[in-house]
């Protein structure tokens, strides 16, 4: 490892990159905490199906990065030897995961944006983000269905379910709420035209949410006092004990391989 | 400079570990294979994104093609690798090995929500099969049982 770390000076396209990536490697990793502990068989191996998406997602979105630092930057350099604050991914997706609920009301949020936001990466003037974008929309429509069916389910289950499902959805719903707020790396994408305006991609997103919360017999998205931050580098405390977990092998052992 | 024929013969036994009755041929993973000073390159599409087998195949499209000469292996992503890549062949032999062949084209499939296909069961046929899980045994696949049979069988995801 040769590689200096320079994220002063990174400019506004690796930033971006960087912030996709970020997204999809944390989301990843908190779902494949579920390994071994979903309720069934079944639903562990989706969880997990979705983590492998998530993180090969983020491997496309980190060997580009990586180029676009050139001087010898890798895709590990940027995933498993960067501190908290270097990381510009959404706080949702660094949230634990919590009861199963939780977990799903959480990706439903996620998934949702997640597709909205490569349907407008699909469109992107950077040639790779467009390629990369319509990849990954097939399989992100299958995490948003997945997603979506579970929170019919929960929301128009049992009593029980119900008033659970309804709770972690109020939960996560300030941190939704981050998507539609720009920050400093979201702006500098939009104006250079690499990137949506996260903003316009609001209602898209209430329409599809609040049609499946209909569906689910519950109450319409109230998104609340926005809970932000990651975006610009300032994570809740989970941050760093997930980094922990997920970077300790990789600063213990450089250059580890399989 | 090889015949290329020589060389998509010899990638028409390179076998998808998770599929070993699909070639990468069969799948239509194999987009272009070209020699520039005697060396070989070939471009290769992944399937999924985060596909676990990808390394192995390219290290198998490698070692097939090492009498022939050296090998470069390129991963390309567009046009993206869709279901409709895979031959008609291909879709014979997944079905007589007991997976659900992808239904329908993959191009209409950038629909949030879409409703899930008829899926023919591999054993009896019958049209008659219910969805267990979206996702299955790798991440290509869906889970599927027969209502009439009920044998619960792989369901290859049109994608």
């Amino acid at each position: 490892m040769t590689y200096q770390m320079k994220w002063d000076t990174c400019d506004p396209k690796t930033a971006y990159v960087l912030h996709l990536a970020d997204d999809a490697l944390i989301l990843g990793q908190r779902l494949a905490e579920w390994c071994g502990h979903g309720p069934i068989l079944e639903q562990d191996i989706a969880l997990t199906n979705i983590s492998l998406d998530l993180i090969g997602l983020a491997r496309q979105y980190y060997q580009y990065a990586a180029e676009l630092m050139g001087e010898g930057c890798s895709e590990n350099d940027l995933a498993y030897h960067r501190d908290s604050r270097a990381f510009m991914n959404h706080l949702i997706c660094e949230q634990p995961n919590g009861h199963w609920g939780d977990t799903l009301a959480r990706q439903f949020y996620f998934d949702t944006f997640h597709f909205f936001q490569l349907e407008a990466l699909a469109q992107s003037s950077d040639e790779r983000l467009r390629h990369i974008a319509a990849k990954a929309i097939k399989e992100t429509s299958y995490h948003a269905q997945y997603s979506a069916e579970w929170i019919i389910r929960l929301g128009d289950g049992t009593e029980e379910s119900h008033a659970k499902i309804a709770q972690s959805l109020r939960h996560f719903a300030p941190f939704a709420h981050e998507f539609f707020v720009a920050a400093e790396v979201d702006r500098a994408a939009s104006e250079a035209g690499f990137g949506p305006k996260v903003s316009d991609l609001s209602s898209s997103w209430v329409e599809k949410v609040d049609a499946i919360l209909q569906l689910a017999t519950l109450d319409p998205v109230d998104l609340g006092f926005p809970k932000k931050g990651g975006k610009a580098g300032l994570h809740s405390e989970h941050h760093g004990y997930l980094l922990a977990e997920m970077q300790s092998l990789a600063r213990a052992y450089p250059d580890a391989s399989w | 400079m090889v015949d290329n024929e020589a060389l998509e013969r010899a990638l028409e036994s390179v076998m998808d570990p998770e599929v070993p009755v699909l070639s990468v041929m069969d799948l239509g993973l194999v987009r272009a294979i070209y020699q520039v000073k005697e060396v070989i390159h070939v471009d290769v599409a992944p399937t999924y994104t985060g596909c676990p087998a990808m390394d192995v195949i390219h290290e198998r499209i490698k070692a097939s093609l090492e009498p022939f000469g050296e090998t470069i292996i390129h991963s390309v992503i567009d046009p993206p690798w869709t279901t409709d890549w895979m031959t008609e062949a291909g879709k014979k032999k997944l079905e007589a090995y007991g997976i659900a062949p992808p239904v329908g084209k993959a191009s209409d499939k950038r629909t949030l929500w879409a409703p899930s296909p008829n899926v023919r069961c591999p054993r009896c046929k019958s049209e008659r099969t219910d969805l267990v899980s979206l996702f299955g045994s790798t991440a290509c696949k869906s889970l599927y049982q027969c209502q009439d049979c009920n044998e619960p069988f792989d369901y290859f995801k049109c994608f």
